[in-house]
């Protein structure tokens, strides 16, 4: 009989076990977590068997929260506690935002942040509970720390947005491994679901954003060629018009002059009308509003009358990111439909209409997304399978500077491929010139006043020149999550500034700090420990990547190097089963830069191989 | 192979102006499935930054090979011809008193027709362009010449552009 294995206390018990990646769908209005298991993606469930977590947090008197159906049901009764939608406030400031919710907003520089009675809240430490919350299911259901997180977000999000996420993923103590945008995950879940090839296009109807890709399906390789869409246009607004129709009706007025509790018990009974029109033609519909009691008789031509204009707002970004692809609607092999408001018959029969194709929707239209972040995670821990998939996004909203006069130069375009980096050239405009002030912004109009504010920053110590000599190269980097970079040099003198677009919105570290102390998803864990964790999961995860390095690719080692990256590995693992973060980083640091030229080889290498047509597994 | 090469090498293709679009894309999927940095989501930061820096270069040399006149400006640049849009605008009289008859007849152009026709017009105008180009840059290897054809063209391209943006107006 083989004796049985037992690893070294502190070491992982097989470098080549299965790791754990989980796929996240951070929703307007629910929120699902995936993860790849006997092979397949699926969605998991909480202990009660459901997989949808509506997204919606109530503080409760006392400190507690609820997340979830709880939180849910409490939104009649205590709607100024019980924050949802929050999404639609991620990265935004409250000038930003057309539609108010029943619970108060906080104009607060950068992002709006919501008054409650556990104190002030930003959306980013809401999003991060509901976040932390499947985290847990899916420590829960693996019995095991997760690896890592791909968390989708939608298309249109523009840097501010997506940064809000990725800080929201962080503060639930996530390894965020991606963002990927959620029709490209759902895309990959449909895609390898049907084995499908050529121009897809992907409608993506949520509860408060409204997504549409077309993407070029080839063996594996998902290329998206252009997208568009409206990040504050969802089910949510179909929900609202229904609820303004019947206020109407029963001679109520505007539901935002409505008090808080009865706009929120309208809105929920819209919401219940409208799902339930998706099944039948017409429905009797009781609510009790301040004391009155009120009847409708409704129609599904009720519902598609008042929210014809929405669906038409949809098909007008349908339209011109089919003119951003030079795509006609008949080139486009079929229609995914994602998103629980694409079960609208209204919107199935639009979408059909505008292709003349049935739209497919073979997958659940709630859960593809998560599916497809999925599969992207496991692939991304490092869990090479079967599916050997490549995404190719691109950025949703041109990228520019401000430039005399209030005018917007384009840098980056929209649709262009991610990563990039480009790069301009200005000079200053008055003669002795040693400062220049940069406005990043980002959108498609041609007056910085009418498009996103990102980030300003000054590039100091020019030397004196006469106006126009200088040469000021900007370079806007892109990475794959479609974060931008914008660094700053004068070319003469090699002065140069450097910012990572975040801080005209995004959280200071300060606040960052604060947020994990109050946070409920530290609440029990103390942050050196955590921090320490962090350090030994990255230790682990480099010293078993440079392992793995060696073994594939021993040629590009020369003896020497050899015996100096195993020394750099032993030095890491002598400090890492110690308690000091700091030392453990600097050691992985050490490491890192150490095999940084054995990995610029072996990238070589692979590139090489490419050309020649080969595939580096197939050696 | 570096991050130096130019477009032409890194994606192995004959340095000459006729290319094939699918073969272009095709050495773009399989150069990204190389680089790109999901490639080496769990290999550390370092690997991740090279990731970076080579899939950025392959995207750049992707965008100026895939559109025809990106890559013959290229190509004049690679031969000492560079095109220099910006300093260099001296053009031949005869392209633009042309020029201004087409910016009339945009001006004119009341309906749908008038527009289709001229659109009609420019496109022909710069499928014989592309025609020179090609000559120039692959069979008398003139890339001054060249350079003037791209020129041209750049012109068109723009004016093309903002008949297209008329008619997609009047479409609505």
């Amino acid at each position: 009989m083989a004796l049985l294995q037992i690893s070294e206390p502190g070491q992982a018990p097989d470098p080549h076990a299965r790791r754990i990646g989980i796929g996240i769908d951070l929703g307007t209005t629910h929120s699902l977590v995936a993860a790849v298991r006997h092979g397949v993606a699926e969605c998991l469930p909480d202990p009660s068997g459901q997989v949808i977590l509506p997204s919606v947090v109530r503080y409760l008197e006392g400190g507690g929260r609820q997340i979830g159906q709880e939180a849910l049901a409490a939104q009649v009764t205590d709607p100024g506690n019980t924050i949802a939608s929050v999404k639609r406030l991620m990265g935004r400031s409250l000038s930003d935002l057309s539609v108010r919710p029943p619970y108060e907003l906080l104009d607060k520089p950068g992002m709006v942040a919501i008054g409650t009675r556990a104190g002030e809240k930003s959306p980013v430490e809401v999003s991060a509970e509901i976040l932390a919350t499947l985290r847990y299911r899916a420590e829960d259901t693996f019995n095991a720390d997760i690896d890592g997180a791909v968390i989708t977000v939608p298309a249109y999000f523009d840097d501010a947005q997506r940064q809000a996420t990725k800080d929201a993923a962080q503060l639930a103590g996530l390894n965020v491994l991606r963002l990927i945008n959620e029709p490209t995950a759902a895309a990959i879940a449909y895609g390898l679901d049907n084995a499908s090839e050529g121009l897809f296009a992907v409608y993506d109807l949520g509860g408060g954003t409204f997504d549409i890709s077309i993407l070029r399906l080839t063996r594996g390789v998902f290329e998206v060629v252009a997208t568009g869409g409206d990040s504050a246009l969802g089910g949510d607004d179909y929900d609202r018009a229904l609820a303004q129709a019947m206020a109407e009706q029963a001679g109520l007025g505007p539901i935002g002059a409505l008090a808080p509790a009865a706009q929120a018990a309208l809105l929920r009974q819209a919401r219940l009308a409208k799902e339930a029109l998706s099944d039948s033609q017409s429905l009797q519909v009781e609510l009790e509003l301040e004391g009155r009691l009120h009847r409708w008789a409704l129609q599904r031509e009720t519902l598609m009358a008042c929210t014809a204009a929405l669906t038409d707002r949809t098909l007008a970004a349908v339209r011109r990111v089919l003119r951003d692809a030079q795509l006609k609607p008949d080139a486009i092999a079929g229609v995914v439909m994602v998103g629980g408001s694409t079960r609208m018959p209204a919107v199935q029969q639009a979408v059909q209409a505008f292709f003349g194709k049935p739209p497919l929707n073979n997958l659940n239209p709630d859960e593809v997304v998560a599916l497809g972040a999925a599969i992207s995670a496991n692939q991304l821990v490092g869990n090479r399978g079967g599916d050997d998939l490549l995404l190719l996004d691109v950025i949703p909203l041109s990228l520019g500077l401000e430039t005399m006069g209030g005018l917007v130069e384009r840098i980056v375009p929209r649709n262009q491929t991610i990563p990039t980096a480009m790069a301009q050239d200005f000079t200053t405009y008055q003669d002795g010139q040693t400062a220049l002030a940069l406005h990043v912004v980002q959108g498609e109009r041609d007056l910085v006043a009418d498009c996103r504010s990102l980030a300003r920053f000054e590039l100091r110590g020019i030397p004196p020149m006469a106006a126009g000599a200088a040469r000021i190269r900007v370079t806007f980097t892109v990475d794959a999550d479609g974060l931008l970079t914008v660094s700053a040099q004068e070319q003469v003198s090699g002065v140069q500034a450097r910012i990572d677009v975040k801080p005209s919105y995004g959280l200071s570290d300060d606040e960052i700090a604060r947020m994990l102390k109050d946070s409920f998803a530290t609440a029990q864990q103390d942050v050196q420990a955590r921090a320490r964790l962090e350090a030994q999961v990255d230790a682990d995860r480099m010293i078993l990547a440079t392992q793995s390095a060696m073994a594939a690719d021993p040629d590009l080692l020369s003896a020497e190097e050899r015996e100096a990256i195993e020394g750099l590995v032993e030095a890491l693992r002598a400090v890492r089963a110690g308690a000091d973060a700091a030392a453990i980083e600097a050691a992985t640091q050490a490491l890192a830069q150490g095999t940084e030229a054995f990995a610029a080889r072996r990238m070589n290498k692979g590139i090489t191989l490419a050309l020649a047509g080969k595939n580096i597994e197939s050696i | 192979m570096n991050l130096q090469s130019d477009d032409f090498e890194l994606f192995g293709l004959q340095p000459q102006f006729a290319q094939d679009r699918s073969v272009i894309d095709e050495r773009w999927k399989q150069l990204q499935r190389q680089a790109h940095p999901d490639r080496f989501a769990d290999q550390g930061p370092a690997a991740q930054r090279l990731a970076m820096q080579w899939s950025v270069r392959i995207n750049e040399a992707h965008q100026r090979l895939k559109d025809p006149l990106r890559r013959a400006a290229y190509l004049c640049q690679l031969r000492g011809a560079a095109v220099d849009a910006h300093d260099n605008t001296a053009m031949p009289a005869q392209f633009l008193a042309q020029q201004i008859e087409w910016r009339e007849a945009l001006d004119e152009a009341g309906d749908m027709d008038a527009l289709e026709a001229l659109a009609e017009q420019t496109r022909s105008q710069r499928a014989q362009g592309f025609e020179h180009l090609a000559h120039s840059l692959d069979v008398t290897g003139d890339a001054r010449q060249a350079a003037g054809w791209v020129r041209s063209l750049m012109f068109m391209e723009r004016f093309s552009q903002e008949v297209d943006a008329r008619i997609d107006r009047m479409g609505v």
